[in-house]
């Protein structure tokens, strides 16, 4: 991309507790990060903004012990360090609480805040002295939870702040907080920012990274944007806006393609009638909501959200995957809503699941025998399968969606991440549906092969195919999809036009209020 | 076995790697290898070892073994595991002994005593029986495959002890006047000079190779072992598929049971203890994955008889049967050592920096290093298999 690093304004330098210079990390040929600055302001927050794959966590894993980075160097109070594990990092002072808590539900607060470091004495461990500190720290965070209560039965913003007691406990001088309050509701979020604001004021320096750009925007002191694994802009908070954030984030988009015109809409394909999930865990609150949704064939829809807006969870209810609480699905006319998985493919109902390593491959097979898995009757005769025949399919489906391969028996694990996701869309299309949905398509893949998921789709769509996605970058709403639906709890929030702005789009998902 | 010589000579097939290469024969070939070594070995050191005679004799052993073996590589080809086999096998030759006894029908004051066939196919509806009950277990009610067959285990082996109250049933050969005699003849007769059990071994093993390389149903067998979350999402069968080997395991089990018993004109509550451990044995030796998704006939079929010559030879050169226990246990360590050494060297020639991208998060990619070299060493071979 264009955007050239920016090395963040040269504040006082006794002010800058952790930095990170040009900084770059690998995965095998995908460079999650390129060169970055990154510096960490003592007592104060730094915001990290990005979209998804921007390259956020990777930095914070990097900052953390996490992993190692291919090059550049990490300064800790102006002395380059380097941490081989988290453990290390921790010695230094710095701990991350991450997304997913990293908490043992079955073990009791004291346990957990001790865990790996109990103390001892006598042989034996020391409950009593373990259970006042940890009361102590409670007290400290104003949280005065009973130190031998079971973390399962604490609420999701009292297990936060359990992690917060954990990483004060092993007098963490840097906290990286990553999406803290993604899980939070509105009085936990306050609870969350009181305890920072007290930390700050301790002098406990912490890194926040967050996909709520408002809520992130009222405890933050600085804000560093990301964008591609490149550092594109820095500011003060006093000096900027959301609008300034947006932009940054967003940047000039790579072209991702238009939606594809000259042809003329079919039939409603897919249509979707209230339909309801309801939630595994919590199953009288529902994920998807009373939703209804018509797809014309040749129409293409993009489904926008943060996560926890239930496009996931509407995806696999309308394949089968997970079954609804209410609703219809109906393709091409005819009710599907009681039918399995595989009838559903055999009607042309197909879904392109958002984890391909979970969901999409078989990792044993190989890049053939994933691309034949779901056609398998194509290339049957009298019960026995034909070789010849599957050569045929698959190779057909190898230049249809262009897979660069060394061949149909190659492994599935030599192939880069996006033309594993080809090979997942292959698969799919090579049972000739008539709806096809897909889940995040473009997660965790370079803009190159993005471009061409996008076309594969565009062309099927011209083809007369049904083409449902979900994205939760805003950049890629705006490429081929003829309408965007914005989904936030579960139901539709919003339904635009081709010609709908960036903003419109973010302030609709609950996102961000664009003035 | 077959496969081998159609691959080399077929080598545009679709999923044959075509090309020879001397490093990979012998990681491939690892099991075939141990067999030739076992061989060479026991015939230098006994001279009754290296004859046709024994040759059959030991074959008719390892006919047991290969014929649950391969039932347990249909399992854990799913990811699953059956420890219910030997249990499967015993009730199996007693149920098959009682029903050649005659079943009293005191409400008739009849006994009936059905012909030969008949009591094969009720014996193997009853292996059919076991293991659907352990399917479904298992695919419906998600009871741990481990904790399933493991009651499986118990409680078949209470049937038989119950059903004979604990002794053996000796005379099975039926008498011609009752019209049900031919019995031995599973275990005893030869045809062509090959005992009868081998070749129900072979004709077993080739419907099984057909059925896992050449149907739809295999593949849904190795992509529900791959990835089951994606095979569902590609329209396969999963859970019928994960009741169905677990019926053909059964069915496995109940035909060995009536080889044992047929070979020792008698059936025992008793017999097939232990079997289960022999068996996955065999499948881990033939270089199968128990994570799922990797393995093949072939190799199974050479880890069963790597298992049984080697213990034959053990018997035939004198060896106590303690020690045999403690050769058999380390075969298969080195077995699987074997692959991690190996598989390590061709992890760093051959896998691509790409593959590093892909985290092992998955249920197949098992972070142990064994199961792993069991894997990699796997999937070229059945590549080979699969192609035709």
């Amino acid at each position: 991309m264009s955007a050239e690093p920016v090395t963040p304004l040269p504040d006082a330098a006794d002010d800058v507790v952790l930095s990170a210079r040009h900084v770059a990390k690998s995965f095998g040929s995908v460079q999650a990060l390129k060169t970055v600055n990154f510096d960490v302001h003592r007592g104060q927050v730094t915001t990290l903004f990005g979209e998804n794959g921007a390259g956020k966590s990777t930095l914070m894993k990097i900052l953390s012990g996490v992993i190692q980075p291919t090059s550049g160097e990490i300064l800790l109070e102006g002395e380059p360090v380097s941490f081989a594990s988290t453990t290390e990092a921790q010695r230094h002072g710095i701990s991350i609480i991450h997304q997913e808590l990293s908490l043992a539900p079955n073990l009791s607060v004291r346990d957990n805040i001790f865990m790996g470091r109990e103390l001892v004495r006598r042989g034996g461990i020391d409950y009593a002295e373990e259970e006042r500190q940890t009361r102590l720290l409670m007290e400290e965070l104003d949280e005065p939870i009973d130190p031998r209560t079971p973390v399962e039965d604490l609420r999701l913003g009292q297990q936060q702040i359990v992690e917060i007691a954990r990483a004060l406990s092993v007098n963490s001088r840097i906290l990286i907080m990553d999406e803290p309050t993604s899980a939070l509701s509105a009085s936990e979020v306050e609870v969350l920012f009181r305890v920072i604001r007290d930390l700050k004021s301790r002098g406990v320096s912490i890194v926040y990274i967050s996909h709520h750009l408002e809520e992130a925007l009222q405890i933050t002191d600085h804000a560093v944007v990301l964008r591609d694994g490149t550092m594109t802009a820095y500011a003060r908070r006093e000096d900027i806006d959301l609008e300034w954030i947006v932009r940054n984030m967003v940047g000039d988009n790579f072209n991702l393609g238009e939606p594809p015109t000259g042809h003329a809409f079919g039939e409603v394909a897919l249509s979707l009638d209230r339909i309801s999930v309801a939630d595994t865990a919590v199953p009288e609150r529902h994920v998807v909501d009373q939703l209804s949704l018509d797809v014309r064939a040749g129409e293409i829809v993009c489904i926008y959200g943060l996560m926890g807006a239930g496009r996931t969870e509407l995806f696999e209810s309308v394949a089968g995957r997970v079954p609804m609480v209410g609703g219809q699905v109906m393709l091409e006319g005819q009710d599907v809503s009681g039918l399995s998985i595989a009838e559903r493919i055999e009607r042309g109902l197909v879904l392109v699941p958002e984890d391909r390593q979970r969901d999409g491959l078989v990792q044993t097979m190989s890049v053939g025998e994933n691309l034949s898995l779901a056609s398998i009757g194509a290339f049957t005769r009298g019960g026995l399968t034909s070789s010849q025949l599957e050569q045929s399919v698959v190779d057909e489906s190898i230049r249809n969606v262009h897979i660069k391969t060394d061949g149909a028996q190659a492994g599935i694990g030599s192939l880069s991440g996006g033309n594993q996701q080809k090979v997942v869309i292959g698969k799919m299309l090579a049972t000739h549906p008539r709806v096809v949905l897909l889940d995040e398509p473009s997660r965790g893949i370079d803009i190159g092969a993005k471009a061409e998921v996008f076309r594969l789709l565009a062309e099927g769509a011209e083809q007369g195919l049904a083409v449902v996605y979900s994205t939760s970058e805003v950049g890629e709403c705006l490429s081929i999809a003829h309408r965007i639906i914005v989904m936030s709890r579960g139901r539709i929030a919003a339904e635009f036009g081709a010609d709908a702005t960036k903003a419109e789009i973010m302030a609709a998902s609950g996102e961000a209020v664009v003035a | 076995m077959s496969e081998t010589s159609q691959a080399a000579s077929r080598p545009g097939g679709l999923f044959s790697g075509g090309q020879f290469d001397l490093g990979r024969m012998l990681l491939e070939g690892r099991a075939f290898f141990a067999l030739i070594a076992i061989i060479l070995i026991f015939s230098a050191l006994s001279p009754v070892y290296f004859s046709t005679n024994n040759f059959l004799t030991m074959s008719s052993h390892v006919a047991i073994f290969g014929l649950l073996s391969i039932g347990m590589l249909l399992v854990i080809l799913t990811g699953g595991i059956d420890l219910s086999v030997g249990s499967t096998l015993g009730l199996a030759g007693v149920v098959a002994g009682y029903l050649m006894q005659g079943v009293h029908l005191d409400a008739f004051g009849v006994v009936l005593y059905p012909p030969v066939w008949v009591v094969v196919i009720l014996t193997c509806a009853l292996g059919a029986f076991v293991g659907a009950i352990n399917g479904v277990l298992i695919a419906y009610f998600k009871v741990p495959a481990f904790v399933a067959t493991l009651g499986l285990l118990y409680v078949a082996r209470g049937a038989a002890l119950l059903m004979t109250n604990g002794l053996t049933f000796n005379n099975l050969g039926g008498s011609p006047e009752l019209g049900n005699t031919g019995f031995d003849w599973l275990g005893f007769n030869r045809l062509l000079g090959v005992p009868i059990g081998v070749l129900v071994l072979a004709a077993v093993a080739i419907l099984v190779i057909v059925m896992l390389n050449r149907t739809p149903f295999g593949r849904w067998v190795y992509s529900t072992g791959g990835n089951a979350r994606a095979a569902e999402l590609s329209g396969v069968p999963v859970k019928r598929v994960q009741v169905s080997v677990y019926v053909l395991s059964g069915i496995c089990a109940a035909i060995a049971g009536l080889v044992l018993s047929s070979q020792l004109t008698s059936a025992g509550p008793t017999a097939g203890t232990t079997y289960e451990l022999t068996a996955i044995a065999g499948v881990v030796i033939g270089g199968a994955a128990l994570a799922g998704g990797r393995g093949n006939v072939r190799g199974t079929l050479l880890g069963a008889f790597v298992i049984g010559f080697l213990s034959d030879g053990l018997v035939i050169i004198g060896v106590s049967s303690y020690w045999q226990t403690v050769f058999t246990g380390a075969v298969i360590v080195l077995a699987v050592l074997l692959n991690s050494i190996q598989y390590k060297g061709k992890a760093r020639k051959k896998q691509p920096p790409a593959a590093k991208e892909t985290p092992s998060s998955s249920t197949s990619n098992s972070s142990t290093p064994s199961s792993q070299a069991v894997s990699s060493s796997q999937e070229s071979a059945r590549e080979q298999a699969v192609g035709h």
